[in-house]
């Protein structure tokens, strides 16, 4: 009888087993993924389609605001400034051997108003308020609060992720504002006060390169889709967490993870576009 | 209405974010500059545009009187049709002079603009008829080292 190939090398059969159930688990996080995807898009018009509660009732967005944006604040400013003041520090040491260290504020204000603003301050913005809201949500599931109110007749999605939504939208442009007018001082800080970069040349140079519909109108706009992205996927990873603790801390650590990728992925798409038109 | 403390917040929040983006468009941005208001566009032919671009300054005496509006192969005579945008109120003589210049040794290129003697001043769809292309480093240097080896090679005729 003629050995078969499999019987003479069983390690063979081990090792093509394992790389099947590989081939399997990569299989099932696509399939995982692409399901994400659809629920995920379902998610967002329930939203909408619930928001005209919250635009009524808008004191409810209010209320989310303060917790995801005023709360935000401090960590926005703050990151801002220190952001500011590196790329001052950086810019004008590769400038002055140029001889160009007047335009270190056309590089610090380019930078932050075109990409860094929007892009730091999302990821900020993700990790600050967006892992809240997951964690929040998902206790609110994990404990049948959700559930309770389907009972009374109080639609979760009006009352509770609704005004999430729309406050992380809101928030999001003028946190990243914020945070690019405070690197922007950051900079001026670091270029005119410390290192004696002639003022007026650092302003009017600057104001000479940014313009105001191709770099700070993008930036807002960046700034807003990012909003949109981290606040559906924020509010998706909490509606969807498995009600035990260990489901919220999955979830929450997914919308930090996922939030940060698509962020820098739309930036990749949003600058292409953005760049071509300009 | 019954006033809250987050109300205050949230208003203080708005407020601050629109500050920034009101820093933003007039300090950093250039909004707060004065943008020519109204405008008249002339034409002008190049034979080489060099690094060019839309919306590059176009500068008399250095000074800022206008924009690159766009710019366009004429297929037909095989040259760069650029349109500039001019501040309507800086009027230039008929036969003004435009040459494509470079700011600073690395900086951009930007259009200048010598006026002329006319008495008559350029309209709106006039054409600028003198006009300096780009330097180009390569040809400059091939024209140098063309002329250098001609003077090398005369002496020994």
């Amino acid at each position: 009888m003629p050995k078969t190939w499999a019987s003479r090398r069983p390690e063979a059969i081990i090792v093509l087993e394992g790389s099947r159930q590989g081939v399997a688990r990569i299989g099932r996080h696509f399939i995982d993924l692409v399901w994400r995807v659809g629920a995920l898009s379902r998610f967002l018009v329930l939203v909408l389609l619930a928001s005209g509660t919250s635009f009524r009732r808008f004191r409810l967005v209010v209320r989310e605001v303060y917790f995801e944006g005023v709360q935000s604040l401090i960590i926005i400013v703050v990151s801002g400034l220190f952001v500011g003041m590196v790329l001052g520090l950086q810019g004008y040491e590769t400038l002055q051997k140029y001889g160009a260290q007047e335009s270190i504020g056309v590089l610090v204000a380019l930078s932050l108003v075109r990409e860094l603003g929007p892009v730091v301050a999302g990821l900020l913005f993700a990790s600050r308020a967006g892992s809240a809201i997951t964690a929040e949500i998902g206790l609110m599931k994990a404990t049948e609060q959700i559930t309770a109110m389907d009972m009374m007749a109080v639609s979760p999605m009006a009352r509770v992720i609704a005004p999430r939504f729309w406050a992380g939208v809101i928030s999001m442009p003028l946190l990243a504002a914020l945070f690019s007018a405070m690197g922007v001082f950051g900079g001026y800080l670091v270029g005119v006060v410390l290192l004696g970069v002639d003022a007026g040349a650092f302003w009017s140079q600057m104001q000479a390169a940014v313009d105001f519909r191709y770099d700070v109108l993008n930036g807002v706009v960046k700034s807003f889709v990012f909003g949109i992205a981290v606040s559906a996927i924020a509010t998706f990873e909490g509606f969807d967490a498995p009600p035990t603790a260990e489901g919220v801390s999955g979830a929450t650590t997914r919308t930090v993870v996922s939030s940060a990728l698509v962020i820098l992925a739309l930036d990749l798409v949003l600058t292409a576009f953005m760049l071509r038109q300009g | 209405m019954e006033r809250t403390t987050l109300d205050f917040w949230f208003g203080a929040f708005v407020l601050a974010g629109f500050a920034a983006l009101l820093v933003l468009a007039l300090k950093v941005g250039n909004l707060g500059a004065e943008t020519p208001s109204s405008t008249y566009r002339v034409q002008a032919r190049f034979d080489n545009i060099g690094g060019l671009k839309v919306r590059a300054p176009v500068r008399s005496a250095g000074v800022l009187v206008g924009r690159v509006a766009e710019i366009r192969f004429d297929n037909d005579r095989f040259q760069a049709s650029v349109t500039l945008a001019l501040d309507a109120r800086y009027g230039f003589p008929k036969d003004t002079s435009a040459s494509i210049l470079t700011s600073g040794l690395l900086g951009e290129q930007y259009i200048g603009l010598d006026a002329g003697g006319d008495d008559k001043k350029l309209a709106d769809g006039d054409r600028i008829t003198l006009t300096q292309s780009a330097i180009v480093l390569e040809r400059l240097i091939g024209q140098f080292l063309f002329n250098k080896a001609q003077e090398d090679a005369a002496p020994s005729k």
